[in-house]
């Protein structure tokens, strides 16, 4: 196929750098950045809207924020918790680190994940921009019907069904993506057994995303059409059933929260390892527990609807299989003490978070426990109770895994790392503020307190662990403040320290390239003999089983001590390796899916956008489909 | 931390609305699993804890040594252990978590158990006690404050007439949803009376829109005789005001104007009782629940709140009320529609202070 100069100029990117070459990239490794720095931007909007819950909720009956503000803000809170920043940052490792982590160059769709990038972005400021028009959505995350399905002529829940919709999309191409990656794109001899944890949790995580996601989308449909065009499907006074929307939601729901958590638990069982030195104990358990939370994951929903009015033996089958998903679980927490036991532990930032993960994901693990226990969980359920306990396992829990990731990975990223006093400062007052704020309100739950009340009255004996709680949002804030602060001033003022390709003396395939990894990762595509490979390149055991050093490794796809800087723009042309090239076709196909669905929300006038968004949509399709892959010689 | 914090949770001071502070024998039984678990628990947590803690302090790195540590791949004997252990301390907590769900689902019966209906509205309670009838065939219909005998079975039929609201007194059982459409059941079994004035607080659990947070109960338990004195004293109406009174006029004004949505059952000077107001009914499963638009509002002054149990009964706080309901409690009534049943709530009826002060007068003599 010959292409003409018109091509050459506008199809494609004509460099590296600049905002242009950031649209059309089909990198996996910036469009990991990309996921991470969206990410970021968003926890901190969804951390100011928990600041605002947390101000009016400091004393009884304080009148900082309006019921109708509050209702906003504790619903864009969760929605965007979970949906833009979890679920993002575990896309932006899986994006950056995946394909490195089994010795491939890129995931198998370079253009699907930009696709998926682009639309989760659109479908975020979707979301967002409903702040500008007329209220953001207030029926709670989880949207319960007939609640959402009340008030059709306010458009503010249509926003979040046509935005939740939009992220499915985003989600499940992304997750076909990964599972094409690792089924196909692993190095020579990387079985799926020698892959590291963090790889195999992203593929559990692909599998639960593609199996729940079609049950939301068949609930937001449904209650897009009864919002929009008197379907009735959750109108019980027409026969439909409001406890359908709340099955079909929690399908989805309940693996959501293993979407959360598994690559954080991956993370993890990456930094453990590293930092004690050992290889992570039992490694066949804890990817076979991952599996089976998994499997588990998908018989549980229910738990959620303990107090819905099912029959007591439904009840009774979901609150044992509840209890069952603790053994996988226990196995796990048990595997990581094991990596430790024995080990030479060294306590830097990313291993301090991995080790708090530990603790406060076991706390909130127990508590889980306790919901399985269904006459006490009728106590307990959507009582701040609940809101401990999911903190402990989704902030304590999956954020401290990825903050672990953050400065795990940083030098890979960057070449420089994370200073160490700042991470430790960072560390300490995440810690003590994340269990000042979600300690007490176990207690608050267990003593009456429901969750999504936007005021309380005074004797009722909750309002000093309100206090507490309120203080401690503020210790978080400050704690996340100093991170923000230690990753500007290690990468944009360029004080980070300088490092080479291997700065924790790692175990997996990352750092065996420079950091940052070139855009083709590996000059030569790494032949994989064991678990931990590059370990097994630097140590051998002696026969105690000890480590010992082995001479420095040359030549062969692993180079050690290979420079580092400017690698980042080496796009192996002159190895004569191909990578695909840039397109903004995947970015135009997402914006008019995005235009599209802001159409449906203004529905009959938004048909035009429909029209237009769908136009766009098909132009950016086809040009996809018919551009060819890599550029000519 | 957080077992600490479970611990001093235990020991501290609870509040009336808590479930550690059970008041009848089901939340007691409730409390009683709760205690297992969380001692459970705390066992496990403190035994992980112990491990963890050693393991981090006995190999963390020392200054000095240069040794590498032993590179173990893991150990079957004790994956195996650690299932096994797992899988034992849950079936200890499955067994009395089937029994007790089973107890708690049951649904009472006989002729001494107490059948209260309950409609949960935006956002107040309508309670129905329909075994208890006047001599014209009337029952008894009153709003958000439950009045209840001490040590008797009482049976919630319970549904909802507009979103999914969910009924809960933490002292004496877990809360129970209420669906649009459907009905649920609820057993409620209280120990001992409370003192007069001081109802047992609780309050709606299922997030409902604008004031979920002011959808509160309130829970009176009698003994046997005051709960007969109370039927009694609630099942005769109230008489209409003499003429020529504040309450007179402020009955005109009621009768143009409130009765659109708030029934009321009274009495004129012939004996005739008249029970003015909207009559609904309202479907939930096989059972019917006659409802209104607002709260009954028989013997209002009987009550200890007004509100949905969400400020003093006073006559400061109603005059306030009458003249801009959504300053007190925010509401959405701009867009009710009462010909589709939906109602976010009480609009602002644009009296002058003069009508305010009569309507007021008026509610007075309904005690």
């Amino acid at each position: 196929m010959t292409t003409t100069a018109a091509d050459q100029q506008i199809i494609r990117s004509p460099g590296q750098r600049g905002v242009w070459a950031w649209i059309t990239t089909v990198d996996h490794k910036r469009i990991g950045l990309l996921y991470a720095v969206t990410a970021a931007a968003f926890f901190f909007i969804g951390g100011l809207e928990a600041l605002l819950v947390r101000t009016q909720l400091f004393g009884p009956d304080l009148e900082v924020l309006s019921a109708a503000a509050y209702n906003q803000l504790f619903t864009m809170h969760g929605l965007t918790m979970v949906f833009l920043v979890v679920m993002p940052i575990a896309a932006a490792f899986t994006n950056y680190f995946l394909p490195i982590l089994i010795g491939a160059r890129d995931v198998a769709f370079p253009r699907l994940n930009a696709f998926s990038y682009w639309l989760f972005l659109l479908a975020g400021l979707l979301i967002y921009s409903s702040f500008l028009l007329g209220g953001a959505p207030d029926g709670a995350w989880v949207g319960y019907a007939p609640l959402s399905t009340q008030l059709t002529e306010v458009v503010r829940m249509d926003f979040w069904s046509i935005g939740l919709q939009l992220l499915g999309v985003a989600s499940i191409a992304s997750s076909a993506n990964f599972i094409a990656t690792v089924f196909t794109m692993r190095a020579p001899g990387m079985t799926m057994l020698r892959m590291p944890v963090f790889a195999w949790m992203s593929l559990v995580v692909a599998f639960l995303l593609i199996f729940s996601l079609p049950s939301v989308a068949i609930g937001l449909f449904q209650l897009f059409l009864d919002r929009n065009y008197g379907a009735l499907f959750y109108a019980s006074a027409a026969g439909g059933d409001p406890l359908l929307w709340q099955h079909l939601f929690w399908i989805f729901g309940h693996p959501e929260v293993y979407v959360l958590v598994l690559p954080a638990m991956g993370i993890v069982s990456e930094v453990l390892p590293t930092f004690a030195r050992k290889p992570l104990f039992g490694y066949p358990f804890v990817v076979f527990a991952g599996a089976a939370i998994g499997f588990v994951g998908f018989g549980v929903w229910s738990h959620h609807m303990f107090t819905s009015g099912m029959g007591p033996l439904a009840e009774a089958g979901f609150g044992v299989a509840t209890m069952i998903i603790a053994v996988p679980t226990g196995v796990k927490i048990f595997n990581w003490i094991g990596t430790l036991w024995g080990g030479k532990i060294k306590f830097n930032t990313p291993m301090l978070f991995s080790v708090a993960f530990i603790a406060m994901f076991t706390i909130g693990g127990l508590s889980g426990v306790t919901h399985a226990v269904v006459p006490s969980d009728t106590q307990q359920h959507d009582t701040y109770y609940v809101v401990a306990h999911f903190h402990y396992v989704l902030f304590g829990g999956a954020i401290f895994g990825y903050v672990s990731g953050v400065y795990y990975w940083f030098p890979k990223w960057t070449g420089r790392m994370l200073n160490e006093t700042l991470g430790k400062i960072h560390f300490w007052l995440a810690l003590i503020g994340f269990n000042l704020t979600f300690g007490p309100m176990h207690i608050l739950g267990l003593n009456g307190m429901p969750r999504r009340t936007y005021r309380y009255p005074d004797g009722l004996g909750w309002a000093n662990w309100n206090a507490v709680a309120t203080i401690g949002a503020y210790i978080i804030l400050l704690a996340f403040l100093v991170f923000a602060w230690n990753i500007v001033r290690s990468h944009f003022l360029a004080k980070g320290e300088r490092v080479g390709n291997d700065p924790w003396d790692g175990r997996t395939l990352e750092w065996t390239i420079a950091s940052p990894p070139p855009v083709h990762n590996f000059d030569e595509v790494p032949v994989v003999h064991s678990l931990d490979d590059f370990w097994h390149q630097k140590y051998a055991e002696d026969e105690e089983g000890r480590a010992v050093r082995m001479p420095a490794v040359t030549g062969g796809a692993l180079t050690v001590d290979k420079k580092t800087g400017g690698e980042g723009d080496d796009d192996g042309e002159h190895l004569d390796i191909h990578m695909p090239s840039p397109s903004y076709y995947p970015a135009l196909s997402a914006l008019g899916i995005a235009t599209l669905g802001a159409g449906l929300i203004y529905l009959p006038w938004g048909f035009f956008a429909v029209g237009i968004g769908g136009a766009i949509m098909l132009w950016g399709l086809f040009g996809w489909s018919l551009e060819p892959v890599t550029k000519e010689h | 931390m957080a077992p600490l914090v479970l611990v001093l949770a235990a020991c501290s001071g609870n509040g009336p609305q808590s479930a550690l502070e059970p008041g009848g024998p089901i939340a007691k039984d409730i409390d009683g699993l709760w205690d297992l678990v969380f001692w459970l628990a705390t066992a496990v947590m403190i035994f992980v804890t112990i491990l963890y803690v050693w393991a981090i302090w006995r190999y963390r790195e020392r200054a000095g040594d240069e040794s590498e540590p032993k590179q173990a791949h893991g150990n079957t004997a004790i994956e195996v252990g650690g299932v096994v252990f797992s899988v034992v301390l849950l079936a200890i907590i499955s067994v009395p978590t089937v029994r007790g769900l089973l107890d708690v689902r049951a649904i009472p019966e006989g002729p001494d158990v107490l059948q209260i209906q309950v409609t949960g509205h935006q956002w107040w309670w309508e309670f129905e006690y329909v075994d208890e009838t006047a001599p014209d065939g009337r029952t008894l219909i009153t709003a958000n404050e439950l009045h209840i005998p001490e040590d008797t079975r009482v049976n919630l039929t319970m549904t909802s007439a507009d979103v999914i609201h969910s009924f809960w007194v933490p002292t004496i059982n877990g809360k129970r949803d209420v669906v649009p459409g459907r009905s649920s059941n609820l057993t409620l079994i209280a120990d001992d009376p409370t003192p007069p004035g001081e109802p047992i607080p609780g309050q709606c659990a299922e997030f409902c829109g604008l004031a979920h947070a002011d959808m509160r109960i309130k829970l009176h338990v009698h003994t046997a005789d005051s709960f007969a004195a109370w039927v009694e004293e609630q099942l005769a109406p109230s008489p209409l005001p003499a003429e020529g009174t504040a309450a007179a006029a402020g009955w005109d004004t009621f009768n143009a104007v409130c009765t659109t949505c708030h029934q009321v059952t009274l009495e004129d000077v012939e004996g005739e009782v008249v029970t003015y107001g909207p009559d609904r009914l309202i479907t939930g499963g096989d059972v019917e629940f006659r409802s209104s638009f607002g709260p009954n509002l028989t013997h209002l002054f009987s009550r200890t709140t007004f509100g949905s149990g969400t400020f003093p009964l006073d006559v400061a706080h109603l005059t306030q009320w009458v003249d801009n309901p959504q300053a007190l409690k925010p509401m959405d009534p701009d867009r009710n529609d009462l010909a589709s049943g939906r109602v976010l709530g009480m609009p602002d009826l644009g009296l002058d202070p003069v009508e305010i002060a009569q309507v007021v007068a008026l509610l007075e003599t309904w005690k």
